[in-house]
């Protein structure tokens, strides 16, 4: 078994996936012969050629809407879109057609397609490149929306999203492409899309996470020297709502993190829930540790937004001193 | 040499039959064989019944808005004609006449309009899509459909429609040029209708031609009058054989008029000249169909007499089988969200309830007796 890194595991689940289904096929900017701006893609324009490994114009509603048309035939197409701050111009396409096509048939025509999408800030990047826009996609009924924080789930998740018969967008944290190894099995697996993964167990409180912030939040956890149960939610719709209610109905206290910004974040979403699920439970009011109601800023003032260990930590007395 | 010229351009129009029942021999000959012209005749007959049908109904109470198809019968029957079953068609609202050809029952084009997604329910064999609502969208997914043809090696094209105004949304030309550049077979099919809603031709597109448009993305450009089934049929032919042989995509601009509002909530009264309307409607392209056939002597009253009652009885059976199809279940809101409904939203529809207690009322019980305990 190798110890991958994310882009490593993506990059395999990709390969895996193409040679056991010849109606998979990768398009999006740059995919091909130069195998993606990050190396998601590398090498498989070489081994798969050039009718599966498309280079296509730049035109990131004519990717999504041609990946429509194809998956209405029956292929299965993963686009990429070369980073969440282009998901704009794609947006009518997601929401108007891809979340609808199967609702609007009853169901004579479906979009199986997985949308692939780098996401979050951290990398010094220019505008519009460090952005997290998964609620919004959240909130667009017909979708499903992942966002795995370690390799060995990126892998296990994007071959249960290209095998899903319904759209999803398949966020991919970035700031962690490259920043750590694990175990990643060469042997076919999957992660089930809606459910998360308990990164570690604990009594007096839960943190709930995902994507690149899942990290600092384990950094929290480790300096706070508390006993904190660690959750990573690894699917955003539809989510685990009862792994965060065991959760919380144990702990009593919970604290949510996200790099999105705190209004209208899919903090909030999880946040009433545990209002309705477990509200006889809870000893403290649900916090949510966020990214400000800003634009993102420029890269000079990027750590100042991230919700770092700091102020995960801080919220952790808090919350521990309700 | 300093300058020398890139490019030069020239697009054609072609016309077969006319207005005034003027016939090219050396075009039309053969084009369309006189039994399948009777047959579509009687079809335009009958969708423009439908069209005037679908009004009343809407004007009653019966149906919802609905986007009246007269006067552009010809543009997708023709192009209907033309493309074999296996074909894509991929609409927007005004292709009921080609979409009816191939096999679309009439009463799915009513119940879309009646407010039932059962409407878009068509059958795979029919290589059809649904009413595509987003104006300028769709030619997308028909780039999509032709690719995975390509991509599968079936010699299949896809032919899209669209007005006018279509052409000024930016997925129209993102479409035009991803089918351009990686040689997918799709037909680009532009019923220049010259309005859309109330908005003319000239603000969609100031060039001389909408035909033009294809030229930007080096692709064949073709115009014909689209009120002319003959020229229609022509452009298409040629269309579909640079698609099929060569994967290249065609752009086509039928020029034709929407005789109707835009759609039964519209009032082009407000907008448009009486003089222009009546001008066009001497270019109707049923009667002009009519008085060829009956110039030629292969039709005659008797025919039409015969046809009209038929007309009738298809039209009457399409509306009442579109009305009589059993109500919704509330269900259906859900039960097509996703192959397979995640928990949270079975229990919404199980309950139909979204508020936490109304889901699950056994909490105030537990509440109650831990408030007893």
């Amino acid at each position: 078994m190798a110890n991958l890194t994310l882009v490593q595991a993506i990059n395999l689940a990709l390969v895996q996936e193409m040679e056991k289904d010849d109606r998979v096929l990768i398009l999006g900017e740059d995919v091909g012969l130069n195998g993606g701006v990050f190396r998601v893609t590398d090498g498989l324009f070489k081994r798969f050629g050039e009718d599966r490994v498309v280079d296509t114009p730049l035109a990131e509603s004519g990717i999504i809407g041609t990946s429509i048309g194809l998956a209405m035939a029956g292929l299965r197409p993963v686009p990429e879109i070369q980073f969440e701050g282009f998901l704009g111009p794609a947006y009518d396409q997601i929401c108007s057609h891809a979340a609808r096509m199967r609702t609007r048939t009853r169901g004579a025509f479906t979009v199986p397609l997985t949308i692939r999408v780098p996401v979050g800030g951290g990398i010094h990047a220019p505008e519009l490149h460090s952005d997290s826009p998964e609620a919004i996609y959240a909130h667009q009924p017909g979708l499903k929306v992942v966002m795995p924080a370690s390799p060995y789930d990126a892998k296990g998740l994007l071959i249960s999203a290209i095998r899903d018969p319904d759209p999803v967008i398949f966020f991919e944290p970035k700031r962690i492409y490259r920043a750590f190894r694990e175990e990643v099995p060469e042997d076919e697996y999957t992660v089930p899309i809606g459910k998360a993964r308990t990164v570690c167990e604990g009594d007096d409180l839960t943190i709930v996470s995902w994507g690149a912030s899942v990290v600092q939040c384990m950094q929290a956890i480790e300096r706070s020297g508390r006993s904190i149960e660690l959750i990573d939610m690894r699917t955003i719709y539809p989510f685990d709502m009862e792994a965060v209610e065991e959760s919380v109905k144990k702990t009593g206290r919970c604290v949510i993190v996200h790099e999105a910004p705190k209004t209208c974040g899919f903090g909030a979403e999880i946040a009433a829930r545990i209002m309705e699920d477990c509200f006889l439970h809870l000893e403290a009011p649900v916090q949510r540790v966020a990214g400000f109601d800003t634009i993102m800023p420029y890269y000079k003032l990027e750590n100042d937004y991230l919700p770092d260990a700091d102020r995960i930590e801080k919220a952790i007395e808090e919350i521990g001193a309700y | 040499m300093p300058i020398t010229k890139v490019l030069e351009a020239q697009i054609d129009h072609v016309s077969i039959l006319d207005e005034h029942g003027n016939f090219d021999e050396s075009l039309g000959k053969d084009l369309i064989p006189d039994e399948d012209l009777i047959k579509l005749y009687g079809h335009m007959v009958i969708c423009r019944l439908l069209d005037e049908v679908a009004f009343k109904l809407q004007r009653s109470g019966r149906m919802g808005t609905y986007p009246q198809n007269m006067g552009q019968e010809a543009p997708s029957l023709g192009a209907s004609y033309a493309l074999e079953q296996t074909d894509w068609m991929v609409t927007c609202y005004r292709e009921n006449c080609g979409l009816f050809w191939r096999g679309l029952p009439m009463e799915k084009i009513l119940q879309h309009w009646m407010g039932d997604e059962r409407g878009n329910d068509i059958p795979r064999e029919l290589h059809a899509t649904p009413i595509a609502v987003p104006i300028g969208t769709q030619m997308l997914h028909a780039t999509g459909l032709a690719w995975a043809a390509k991509y599968r090696e079936e010699k299949r094209v896809a032919c899209t429609f669209f007005g006018d105004g279509a052409t000024s949304e930016g997925d129209f030309h993102e479409a035009m040029n991803f089918a351009a550049n990686l040689d997918i077979p799709v037909i680009f099919f532009c019923q220049n209708n010259q309005w859309a809603i109330s908005v003319p031709g000239r603000i969609q597109c100031s060039a001389p031609t909408v035909a033009q448009r294809g030229m930007a993305y080096g692709m064949d450009c073709l115009r014909c009058d689209g009120n002319d089934l003959f020229a229609v049929v022509h452009c298409m032919k040629q269309a579909i054989a640079s698609g099929r042989d060569n994967n290249r995509p065609t752009f086509i601009e039928a020029v034709t008029y929407r005789l109707g509002d835009h759609t039964t909530a519209d009032d082009a009264r407000r907008y448009r000249d009486a003089d222009e309307v009546e001008l066009w409607k001497a270019r109707d392209p049923i009667s002009r169909i009519k008085n060829y056939m009956k110039s030629r002597k292969i039709w005659d009253d008797t025919q039409q007499a015969k046809l009209d009652e038929e007309a009738d009885e298809a039209v009457s059976s399409a509306v009442r089988r579109a009305e009589g199809i059993e109500a919704p279940s509330k269900e259906d809101i859900f039960n097509w969200m996703f192959a397979e409904l995640p928990e949270s939203l079975a229990l919404q529809r199980d309950t139909m309830r979204t508020s936490s207690i109304g889901q699950d009322p056994s909490q105030i019980e537990a509440v109650e007796s831990s408030a007893q305990a």
